[in-house]
């Protein structure tokens, strides 16, 4: 059975043609960043992303533009990645409107845990701390797969996959069989393969926004990586 | 508790299980009366409650101007009141570690403080510029035993180190207690810090009933996170009579001229554009130099029983002079704010909150009378 790959881009001038780079190096699905001056979610590496985007312009308009002009540029879905605080701003279903009227296959929103807003169709994020309750609520509720985060923490690069992590597929296994993709901590090939004995699925981001910062072949080149390592999608 | 449309759970799911857990120790500990025994005793023992109601003749002549003395408390602020009590908490759920964020230093103070009194590993989070401002507080921080961790990304003050706090605690969650400073963040937080500050209020208004055999014509706070207020505030807000104001910092009046947002966990008036992105917040007292608010201010400014004004730099800085010239009293430049609005309103007896004293704020306040 093939395995997904999400590789997780920031909103920016060269997010369609790094969004055509993940897609021929294998991706499956490509998460869009829209920046937040305050993401508690994230570690250094999207934060100074956030931070760098912010300053390059990318509120929210300038970042749906982004989203439907990568999407003329691939055929995998886009999901933006985003804060509650650019929902609020924008108007929650106007914002979700309009996202779904640029391409936007769903969203995820980091700071709006399952149980808030249910009428936001969203992929909602499950952790290791999640009582089986909110595993199940949070099943019911997502949009298609269920996210899961590997680790306590914040987004970021770890040296090793997080010993919470099959143990979280196991409890996830047992009230749902929606697809599970797997995030937080995958930076290497060794990790996808790891992560994607237990998953249907991983998600990558620090790692991807730091070689995509070296170019869209570069970034081709380390998605065919993971790639590989999943086996063909 | 509910602020109509404000506060929430605006947090990554890993925090959910943790903030369930809390308001599940919270509310037992609320209902155990050993708890209120226990913060009774270390507010009498080891904090100094009750503090005194000081009458300020010749900083308001012809005003019957009270100061509710929390600059007596020990450490110098009314963030202990808060510390002491979220640390009782914390013992009580099996944490043993604490993290928190500070912007004038002195709830990171009161932590450490909490923190070497129960035995407990402290980590304080705190802007690289506002560690500038607020060195003696530092210093305080490390002799007290706790580590301090400068934030040095951002606008390097109290919004950049809550966000690190709530991070530390995402990631060390199963063993560690967010000790959060104001009354602000995801729920419990903002009653939790509530109910712990309203001694302020309690004691004020039995003390002002007191000395006067009536209950006064308003009460004035300075509002930053707002946690001062709201515990002055908890005093008085079934008082229909007593006018109630909050004193926001002019260059981050996040009621005054804030929109509705979200930041570090719940929904409530901020400065944000108009995408929702945070704006920096200005003000000469890093207590105030805060974007967000308590969402119970925006429900109580909304509602209308709450007016909320403003005071600039100047104008604090003003009556920081004054206070020490007309009192003999430094005031610190936060409750300054509440000082500069507090002598022209209407009603002949006032209740001040004087939310901490002045020590810290001496290099700034100097630098700027000059």
């Amino acid at each position: 059975m093939s395995k997904t790959l999400v590789i997780y881009l920031m909103a920016g001038k060269d997010t369609p043609e790094l969004a055509a780079a993940a897609e021929a190096g294998g991706a499956d699905l490509v998460e869009i960043g829209f920046p937040f001056s305050d993401p508690l979610a994230d570690g250094p590496v999207i934060r100074l992303a956030a931070e760098r985007a912010l300053a390059a312009g990318m509120r929210t308009k300038a970042c749906l533009d982004c989203l439907a002009q990568t999407g003329a540029r691939v055929q995998v879905p886009l999901v933006p990645m985003t804060y509650s605080s650019l929902l609020e701003a924008y108007g929650w279903e106007r914002f979700a409107d309009d996202a779904r009227a640029s391409g936007a296959a769903s969203l995820i929103v980091a700071d709006l845990p399952a149980g808030e807003r249910r009428e936001l169709r969203r992929v909602q994020l499950v952790a290791p701390t999640s009582t089986d309750e909110r595993l199940r609520l949070a099943a019911e509720q997502t949009d298609g797969w269920l996210y899961l985060v590997t680790l306590t923490g914040t987004t970021g690069a770890r040296d090793d996959v997080s010993p919470a992590l099959a143990a979280l597929v196991e409890r996830a296994r047992k009230v749902t069989e929606k697809p599970l993709y797997a995030g937080f901590g995958i930076s290497t090939p060794a990790h996808a393969e790891a992560v994607a004995a237990l998953t249907d699925g991983i998600v990558v981001g620090s790692r991807a926004l730091e070689v995509a910062e070296e170019g869209a072949a570069a970034l081709e080149r380390y998605v065919r990586s993971l790639r590989d390592a999943l086996g063909a999608g | 508790m509910s602020y109509g449309a404000y506060g929430g759970r605006y947090v990554p799911e890993t925090l959910i299980p943790a903030l369930e857990e809390l308001e599940a120790g919270w509310r037992a500990a609320r209902d155990d009366p050993t708890f209120a025994q226990e913060l009774d005793r270390l507010g009498r023992e080891y904090a100094g409650r009750p503090t005194p109601l000081t009458l300020a003749e010749r900083f308001a002549p012809g005003k019957r101007l009270y100061l509710k003395r929390e600059d007596l408390l020990h450490t110098g602020a009314h963030k202990l009141n808060n510390a002491l009590g979220q640390a009782v908490l914390a013992q009580r759920l099996g944490k043993r570690r604490i993290v928190a964020e500070t912007g004038a230093g002195q709830h990171g103070v009161a932590t450490a403080t909490v923190c070497a009194r129960f035995g407990l590993e402290g980590v304080v989070y705190m802007g690289a510029e506002d560690m500038r401002r607020q060195r003696p507080n530092v210093e305080r921080m490390g002799l007290l035993g706790a580590v301090v961790r400068p934030v040095e990304f951002g606008t390097k003050t109290l919004k950049e180190a809550t966000s690190e706090a709530i991070r530390d605690w995402i990631t060390n969650v199963e063993t560690t207690h967010y000790l959060i400073g104001s009354c602000v963040g995801p729920e419990p937080y903002p009653e939790l810090v509530r109910e712990l500050q309203a001694v302020i209020g309690r004691e004020a208004r039995a003390q002002v009933l007191e000395a006067e055999g009536r209950l006064p014509d308003a009460a004035i706070a300075c509002v930053g996170g707002g946690s001062n207020a709201i515990g002055l505030f908890a005093g008085f807000l079934d008082d229909e009579d007593v006018r109630l104001y909050g004193v926001e910092a002019a260059g981050a009046a996040s009621l005054g001229t804030g929109r509705p947002g979200v930041l570090h966990g719940a929904r409530s008036s901020l400065l944000a554009d108009e995408d929702g992105q945070i704006v920096d917040a200005h003000s000469i007292s890093a207590g105030l130099d805060y974007p967000g608010v308590g969402p119970e201010h925006a429900y109580l400014r909304d509602t209308g029983r709450v007016e909320y004004l403003a005071a600039t730099d100047d104008e604090a800085l003003a009556a920081f002079r004054r206070l020490a010239e007309t009192e003999g009293i430094i005031p610190a430049l936060e409750p300054a704010h509440a000082l500069a609005r507090a002598a022209e309103l209407d009603g002949e007896v006032v209740v001040v909150c004087l939310s901490g004293r002045g020590d810290k704020d001496l290099d700034e306040a100097l630098a700027h009378l000059k």
